[in-house]
């Protein structure tokens, strides 16, 4: 036993990612990312005195619609709460958040790593809150905060609805992180409640990293890391991070509960400890804000409106003998797997549509800029095409031609089989008489392959499926061929 | 009823308040005459109202998505105690008295 497999890692992730809505959380001030600075402010959010908050209904949908696809229970009775603290880029000195009755509670997120295992991580809850300001670190530090002797701050992002997920530890290793991240993030951008783009930091979370000996129940001492900026810093982080502490332990020394930052360069956490003490944030049910009370007509609602979640589909494409990279894929391009889903619907053996769709006409797609989605050919003509290869009614090489033409515009497949004839020929005759053609056209050939040359045979099928104008059954063609020349 | 034990430099600390010794004695003595005050309440029999976190009755006050008007910036900026260029300029963050 190593000592790596002598400890197990316990993790636990609280993930900040914004809304997409049009207004932010308590104003009517414009959502969006960037703009010139401090162009998107009221004096809501820039806490003018007498200003009052009103929630904005789309946030509160969202929380729900993400709450319900994780199977989160949603509490009748909600109510926000003021988080005291002082920080520049959060000019009213508390955050409007959710602490003792949050939106959601429970649930758990469905995942999946690289080779294709399914996971499940626990939701202990999801709450809604405002984000902050922000801030560029000035005059010295190098644009760190430390060192810095002042700061420059942007209110645009200050309002902006942002939910916190908080997960039970259930996580065991840095790659099931990074899944149950990705697996947040597929499901939020498929509900449309976020953009979830981590380079825009609408999506930001930290770790909570501890081990114990393996096979123990007891939690050791965790530490929260920080500052991950990308899910391969997360993984990165992590993994340094249960290093660090298997060092520790090993050595005979203690884990000190603290925050940890990652740093990005050196490729280690450091410690973040400061000489302030614990957190004390005082919270207190806000009072220019009314309570939220969700009845049972709002979540049947919301509840229609969830589609058909990752980890379902996922689940169901590997099933059709997809690897996990393919499945991966075709689950993250959400129009696409509508798109296949409907064809399935639409009663096409789902192994053959996932070579055309995966490959045929997602090459189609790229050539031509135009969605496989919003092409000509619709799920309905699609299966029509699965099913002419299937009953052996055309070959492969036909099918894909037929697949350009219906691309094209040209109709369905059926129909441009019986115009042109196109259907395989199996006529045993008719094969024999072309190959007899293109052996007399071929004699060096032939002889080539008599004299035991006989890789040659691929040659000479592809000038018989040419004179069939590529009707002929090329395994028929292939067996007929072998004969003739023995 | 007696004044309630109240730790007014802590709460002080908390609220980014100096005080000074007097000051510190005075406000702990009115801070907890105050909790007294509202102790009163837990005399009551509550069991059987329902909590609450608000005092009117209003539910789900809510605004529609809608993006309006923001101020502008140059009326903003001229409110603040510092400013450069398009941005609030604010003291040091760390290591602070």
């Amino acid at each position: 036993m190593t000592v790596q497999t002598r400890y197990e890692a316990v993790i636990g992730i609280e993930c900040h990612v914004e809304l997409k809505t049009r207004s932010k959380m308590f104003c009517a001030c414009a959502n969006e990312f960037g703009g010139e600075p401090n162009t998107k402010v009221c004096p809501v959010c820039l806490a003018l005195p007498g200003a009052l908050p009103v929630a904005n209904a789309e946030a509160i949908r969202h929380m729900i619609r993400a709450g319900l696809a994780f199977g989160a229970s949603i509490p009748a009775f909600s109510k926000f709460d003021r988080k005291n603290y002082f920080y520049p880029d959060m000019p009213k000195d508390y955050q409007i958040s959710q602490y003792d009755m949050p939106l959601t509670l429970g649930g758990s997120v469905r995942y999946w790593l690289e080779d294709g295992t399914l996971k499940e991580c626990k939701l202990t809850r999801i709450h809604l809150e405002e984000d902050t300001g922000k801030s560029i670190h000035g005059g010295g530090g190098d644009g760190r905060i430390a060192g810095s002797s002042f700061s420059l701050i942007d209110f645009n992002r200050a309002g902006v609805p942002l939910m916190e997920c908080v997960s039970e530890p259930d996580l065991r290793s840095a790659q099931e992180a990074v899944g149950y991240l990705e697996a947040l993030k597929r499901t939020f951008v498929q509900l449309g409640v976020s953009d979830v783009k981590m380079e825009e930091g609408s999506l930001r979370c930290d770790a909570n990293v501890s081990i114990r000996p393996a096979g123990s129940t007891e939690l050791g001492t965790k530490t929260e890391i920080k500052n991950m900026n990308s899910f391969r810093s997360v993984l990165r982080a992590i993994e340094s991070e249960i290093e660090r502490q298997i060092a520790v332990l090993e050595s005979g020394s203690r884990i000190v509960q603290e925050t940890r930052g990652w740093d990005e360069g050196q490729g280690v956490t450091h410690s973040m400890r400061s000489k302030e003490e614990a957190h004390d944030y005082r919270y207190f049910p806000d009072p220019d804000l009314v309570p939220i009370e969700v009845d049972a007509a709002l979540i049947d609602e919301l509840k229609k409106t969830i589609p058909v979640l990752p980890p379902e589909r996922f689940a169901r494409y590997r099933g059709y003998g997809m690897d996990p990279k393919q499945a991966t894929q075709l689950v993250d391009n959400f129009p696409l797997a509508d798109y296949f889903d409907a064809c399935v619907a639409a009663g096409a053996n789902p192994q053959a549509s996932m070579n055309f769709v995966l490959s045929d006409l997602s090459r189609l797609a790229n050539e031509t800029g135009t969605p496989v989605n919003e092409s000509a050919v619709t799920p309905e003509a699609l299966a029509e095409l699965v099913a002419l290869v299937e009953s052996k009614t055309v070959n492969s090489k036909i099918a894909k031609e037929l697949l350009e033409r219906m691309w094209a515009g040209e109709g369905s497949p059926k129909a441009i089989v019986e115009q042109e004839g196109l259907a395989q020929t199996s006529d045993t005759g008719e094969i024999e008489r072309l190959i007899d053609e293109v052996l007399a056209a071929n004699e060096k050939a032939a002889t080539d392959y008599k004299a035991g040359k006989t890789n040659i045979l691929g040659f000479l099928t592809g000038q018989v499926m040419k004179a069939s104008r590529g009707k002929a059954n090329p395994a028929l063609v292939n067996e007929l061929l072998r004969k003739k020349l023995e | 009823m007696a004044s309630e034990k109240i730790d007014v430099r802590y709460v002080a600390k908390l609220a980014r308040i100096a005080l000074s010794e007097d000051e510190a004695e005075r406000f702990g003595k009115q801070l907890g005459d105050l909790l007294a005050h509202v102790n009163v309440l837990s005399e009551l029999e509550t069991a059987s109202v329902p909590a609450t976190a608000q005092v009117v009755e209003s539910r789900n006050v809510e605004r529609s998505d809608e993006a309006g008007p923001c101020l502008d910036r140059e009326t903003v900026l001229s409110m603040a105690p510092q400013r450069e260029g398009s941005f609030f300029r604010v003291p040091k963050i760390i290591g602070q008295p």
